[in-house]
Formats: C-alpha cells, structure tokens, sequence
C-alpha cells in the first residue's frame, strides 16, 4: 500500500521533471495562446519583410517614398469633373476629381440595382409562368458573366449602334441622345425659385411632423390618416403648382449642335451611362435572388394569418411580410453594396475617368510613383466600403427583431 | 513544416526580384532577353500572322538578342500598355525597353530609367476622317479626341489646347487597338498619338484614304529604347547596338555582305572596327569580337530594318525624313566606335 503511494508519488515528479514546456504544450488553452502568437509573429514579420524589402528596393533605383507630387500640376484633362478642374490642377485635385465621379457612379449604380433587384425579386416569385421565367433567365445569364465584359459589351452597344451628334435622336429640341452621351438641359434658377425650394423642404418637414402625428393618433385611437398621400401632397404637388404659380423661375440653357458635339447643357457621357447600366444590371440579378429568398424566408402562415384578421393585401405586405424579409434582406444586400463600390474600378477599361484612372492610373503614370499612388486608391477604397458597411450595420440595427 | 516551406520560398522569391545590378549576367544564365514591346502597333511590334512578333521595335530586341546571347530568336516579348511599361522595366519584368517610348527629362531622371540613343525621330500628330473636312488642328474647337492614357501625348495635347484656348473632349483609351475601335465607331473626331504610330494605325484600317493626317505636329517625339538606371554595362551594351546599326548603314554594311565584310579587316578601319577585326571594342562592353557582326547580320542595318517594316514600300508608308542619315540630310547621327 505504502509502496504504492510512493511508487505514484516519484511518477508525479519525473512528469513534473519532463519539464514546464511540455505541460504548458499540453496544456490546451495555453497551447493555442502560444500558436497564435506565433502566428501573429510571422505574419507581422512577412508584412514587414515586403514592406521593407519594397522600401529597399526603391531606395536601392533612387526613388524615394514621399507624396510631394501631389501638389504639382497633373497637367493632363479630365472630361467628367463636377468641380472646376483644369489641366493646370494639382494631381490632389484630380485624384478629388475621380473620387467624386467613383462616388456618384457608385450611388447612382446601388439606387438603380436596388429597384432592379426588389423587382426582380418580386418578378421571380410571381405566379405567371412567363414573368417567373423571363426573371430566372435574366439572373443566370447576368450572374453567370463576368461583369467586365457586360460594362464592354453595353459600352460597345452604345458606341456603336447610337447615332452620331449630327444625327443625334431628338427629343423635343431639348434633349440629345447621340454615341457622344445624353445631353440635357441645365437649370438655371432664377431667384423666386428659391421659394419653391424652401416650400420643398418645408413640405419635406411636414410630411415626417405629420407621420409620427398621425402614428401616435393610431396607436391612442386607432383612427388612420392617408399618411402616403398628404405628405405626396405636401412634397410634390404643392411645390410643383407654386413653381408654374412663380412663373416657372428656371432658365433652361439648352444644347445645340456646334462643330463637332453639342455645345451647352449638361452631357452625361457613354462611359458614365455604360459603367452605370452594366454595374446595376449586373448587381441586380444578385439583389434580386436575396429579396426572392428574404421573401420566401417569411412563413406563407404568416400571410394567411394576417389575411384572417382582416389586413388587406397591402397591410399585410407593408406590416407583416417586408419588415420580416428585410431582416434577412439587409446584410447580404449590404455586400452588393460593397460590390458595386469595387467593381466600379472597372471603369478604366471603358476610360471612365473614376478614382483609379486618375490617382491610380494617369497620375500614377506620370509621375511614377506607383507605391504612392496604389495606396491611396486602396485606402480610398477601404474608406468608402467602410463607410457603406458603417451605414448599412446602421440600418440593419433599426430593422433588426428587437427581442422583448 | 508546410508554413515554413511556403515561408521559404516566399522569401525568396522576394529575393530574387530584389536583385538589381548585373543583367547582363542574368540575361546569360538565363538564356533569353525579356523586351518590353508594345501590345501591338502594326509595323512597331505586333505578332504576325504566323504569331511571331515583328516591327522595327521588335528587331532592336532581336539585335540586342544576337549581340548578348548570340541567337535573334532567344527574345521573350513583354507586352505593355503605355502605363504599364517603365514599372514592367523597373520591376524587373524586362531586361530592356523598346516601345515607341519618348525619352523626356522626367522619364530619365524621376523614373529612373536610362535611354538609349533615339532610334526614331517622331512627333505627335492628329488623324481625322476626310469627310469631316478639317484643315488645321487649330480648327479643332470642341472635338472629342482619343488619347492613349499614359502618354507624353496626352500631356501635349492638354498643353496644345491651352496654349492656343480651344476645347476638347479628351476620350481617355488605353491601348491603339482600343484606339482604333473608338475612333472608327466615331466615338471621338480625332484620333492624336505619335505621327508613325497614327500612320501605322491608319495603315490597317479597311479604308486608309478616308482618313488624313493633320499638317501640325505638336511636339517633339524623339523615340528609343531604355533600360533601368544603374546598371551602366548593359547600357552600355544596348547604346551601343543601336548605335552599331545606326553606323552600319553609314558605313555600308548590310544583312547581305557583313559576313563577307567581317571575315578579315578590309582598308575601312571603321567597317574593322564595328566588325571586330581591328582592335577589341566588344570586351568593353563585356562582349565578344562578333557582337555587332551578329546583330547587323540577324536584323540588318537601320536603313534594312526601317525599309522591311515602316519604310514607304510598306503599308505603312513612312518616309525617311528625319531619319535620314545626317549626309543624307537627316537627323540620325550616331556616335562613332572608336
């Protein structure tokens, strides 16, 4: 007995001998501790192994790291700019250039692929064989091409097959549709017009003081306001009526053919219209099938159910299915987001002049600081997926089931 | 174990890009020149039918090739758009660089590169359709103008327009072949690049003679060959090739008799110089007697290799002009080897 005890005791001692290594190895949590340190070790000793290594082999050509040339002139011409931009700009400039026109076709590519997509997402639960069908065809063929040869192909299409200034479609001598771009008029208010601005963002006020009104009338009486319709009223229509009232204060500068191109007006280009249409339509094949499935997620019960309570069609749609779907709808949609955001990068290839093709492409080029550059079209990048994601987590926190 | 292998060979492979000096030793162990050509401007350097490259830029690859390895044929073509070519050179991608490049001041001394002696003398130029019925560039007020991004050309054509207070619309493109497709399709009314590449551009068109170049020429294009700055012995090796060519047709050397010419020294002390039977030029730039010898007989001399691509019994239709020999009353004047 006694020897026994002995005999497990010294056991317990040569384990204890084998070392501290060896149980702290075999200790489960630290073990992991000490992997993932490692991990990090290497992976902080990689990055900083390129990174010296590209600032070595930089130094080693005599070029060094510096953004100096920010604030020399770009000296080369930007045709979409929607602040004042000349050939003597600085490269600063130019790079403030293509972020905004990065921006717009990105804004312009989600409001679009966003209706596209809902639609399409309606389309493809619809019970006519024909929609159904048409819809599912749409999405494979959209998904299932590279996006950078649907942005050539509509490029392409437009290019080729829309007339030529001289014989551009007309559109009431106001507007243009030539392979040059859509050329419309410009406003130029007059100033009474500013009262209708003012009775628009007054209308605008209204119309959200009004709903939480009538919302909280509902919630104590359960009497219902045409909520939709009087803020209609108050937005739109009284605005519209006092400007014809005002006696229409905008002047329209109006294009016309001179030379080679219309003269005058504003002229969204080819490239802007291309990068635009084949960004949304692309993106809205994937909107699409992530409303078709949010919808399918709410349980078909639920409709029935609200439909036995006496919700009609619409009710039932706007307070019992879409707050559901939504939940199921938003983090997914929130990647589409991102996507359009990225692809539009591909704008170089159709010489859409967007962030990448002036900091990152022309100013890159010649000036020749490709390091420089390339990372300040990355972080540029970053900081609008950012900001998108920051924006939809928003959202997604407002609609998300708030568990009681 | 796995990582570290990964880890290894990341690292080496990082290793081996950083290496800088020494090309020509690299361009020997490996057995084959990487040129830097353009993505394909007929009568430059594109493939052909047969999917071989050729054009008078692709013969300066293939005479470097034949001075250092010894065989015209051993030249891997790097492919580049105007904007990837200097980082394709300066990252190693390319051993050497010959792609209707202009040699500017920026160029040479921010981008680090070295140039070798200019092999055409070029200026930039506008196309436009005959029917349009355009006289002058300066008649050009709101035209839209395509434009290879990346250029000295688009940074001439912003100057142009400025300098004489007209409008455009640059219709920015990257590549020739893109170039082509726009302007055809009359997405823009003109067409601006170096006055050789629009010749060779309208040579491939369906109908050449709808289509006119404008007199002006806005700028001065003196084209060549680079390499990558600090690397003086390869250089030297390819300054001195062109260069080679360049006298060759001086002295009247050609594809035909150079071999005749080389097999013992004539009374032409300059001829036995080139050919490497008087004196020992070829070990000063770390090659043979033969270099140049091999080069003139792969691709000819200047005048061959201008004759067999843009000369004016091609489509392309070039004439000498300033790329006459200076007797000849040109510009081409090169270094004497001596």
């Amino acid at each position: 007995m006694s020897s026994q005890v002995s005999g497990h005791a010294e056991n317990v001692v040569t384990t204890d001998r084998r070392g501290l290594l060896s149980r702290i190895w075999n200790d489960k949590e630290t073990r992991s501790v000490i992997i993932q340190v490692l991990a990090l070790a290497l992976i902080c000793a990689f990055f900083a192994y390129i990174i010296r290594n590209a600032v070595v082999n930089l130094e080693a050509i005599g070029k060094g790291f510096s953004f100096d040339f920010l604030w020399q002139p770009a000296s080369y011409d930007i045709n979409q700019h929607l602040i004042e931009y000349t050939s003597r700009s600085s490269h600063f400039r130019a790079m403030i250039v293509g972020l905004i026109n990065t921006v717009l076709v990105a804004i312009a590519g989600i409001v679009l692929a966003t209706v596209l997509g809902f639609a399409l997402g309606v389309l493809r639960l619809s019970k006519n064989w024909l929609t159904n069908k048409l819809a599912h065809v749409y999405i494979e063929y959209m998904r299932n091409v590279p996006i950078l040869l649907h942005i050539l192909l509509v490029h392409g299409i437009i290019v080729h097959t829309l007339p030529r200034p001289k014989s551009a479609m007309n559109f009431g001598d106001t507007v243009f549709l030539s392979n040059r771009g859509l050329v419309s008029p410009t406003p130029h208010p007059e100033p009474l017009f500013w009262i209708v601005a003012a009775m628009f963002v007054a209308g605008v006020i209204f119309a959200i003081l009004f709903r939480r009104w009538a919302r909280r009338v509902q919630d104590q009486t359960g009497k219902i306001y045409p909520v939709f319709w009087i803020s209609l009223l108050a937005v739109i229509v009284v605005p519209v009526a006092l400007y014809f009232l005002l006696g229409s204060p905008i002047q329209w500068e109006v294009p016309a053919l001179k030379g080679f191109n219309f003269k005058g007006g504003w002229n969204i280009r080819p490239e802007f219209i291309a990068l635009w249409l084949a960004l949304s339509l692309y993106t809205a094949a994937f909107i699409g099938e992530i409303v078709r499935a949010g919808i399918t997620a709410v349980n078909y019960g639920q409709t029935e159910a609200s439909a036995a309570l006496g919700l009609s069609r619409g009710r039932t749609l706007n307070l019992v299915v879409i707050p559901q779907a939504l939940r199921v709808i938003v983090p997914p949609l929130s990647s589409q987001y991102l996507n359009i955001t990225k692809n539009s990068s591909l704008a170089i290839a159709i010489g859409y002049m967007d962030v990448t093709a002036t900091i990152g492409g022309i100013s890159l080029n010649q000036t020749g600081r490709e390091m420089e550059c390339m990372m300040i079209v990355m972080l540029i990048y970053l900081i609008l997926s950012l900001l998108i994601s920051t924006f939809m987590n928003w959202y997604n926190n407002r609609i998300k089931l708030v568990e009681r | 174990m796995k990582a570290i292998k990964f880890a290894a060979a990341a690292v080496m492979s990082f290793a081996a890009v950083s290496a800088q000096a020494g090309t020509l030793d690299d361009v020997k162990a490996r057995g084959e020149l990487n040129c830097v050509v353009s993505t394909g401007l007929v009568g430059f350097a594109a493939p052909d039918a047969d999917g071989k490259w050729a054009g008078f830029d692709v013969d300066f690859c293939r005479a470097v090739a034949a001075a250092v390895l010894g065989d015209a044929d051993k030249v891997k073509f790097v492919p580049s758009t105007g904007k990837t070519r200097f980082t394709l050179l300066n990252s190693g991608e390319g051993d050497i660089l010959f792609r209707n490049t202009t040699e500017t001041m920026s160029r040479d001394a921010d981008l680090k590169l070295s140039f070798l002696p200019v092999n055409y003398y070029d200026g930039q130029g506008f196309m436009v359709p005959k029917a349009l019925g355009v006289a002058s560039a300066k008649d050009l007020d709101g035209a839209s103008i395509c434009i290879q991004t990346g250029t000295t050309t688009e940074l001439n054509l912003a100057d142009f327009f400025r300098i004489n207070n007209i409008s455009y619309e640059p219709v920015p493109i990257e590549t020739n072949e893109e170039a082509k497709t726009n302007y055809l399709a009359e997405r823009c009314d003109v067409y601006t690049t170096d006055a050789s590449g629009l010749a060779a551009t309208r040579a491939a068109f369906e109908a050449p003679d709808d289509h006119v170049l404008l007199p002006e020429i806005i700028s001065k294009e003196p084209l060549g060959g680079a390499v990558r700055h600090g690397d003086d012995q390869w250089a030297d090796i390819g300054k001195w090739v062109v260069n080679a060519l360049i006298s060759a047709e001086e002295a009247g050397i050609t594809m035909d008799n150079v071999a005749e010419l080389g097999k013992a020294a004539g009374d032409n002390p300059t001829v036995n110089r080139m050919l490497g039977t008087e004196g020992d030029f070829g070990s000063m730039i770390g090659l043979d007697a033969q270099w140049a010898m091999r080069a003139i007989m792969a691709v000819g001399n200047y005048g061959e290799i201008f004759d067999r691509h843009i000369g004016p019994d091609t489509a392309i239709a070039l004439q000498r002009g300033l790329n006459a020999q200076w007797k000849d009353g040109g510009i081409l004047y090169s270094a004497p080897i001596r």
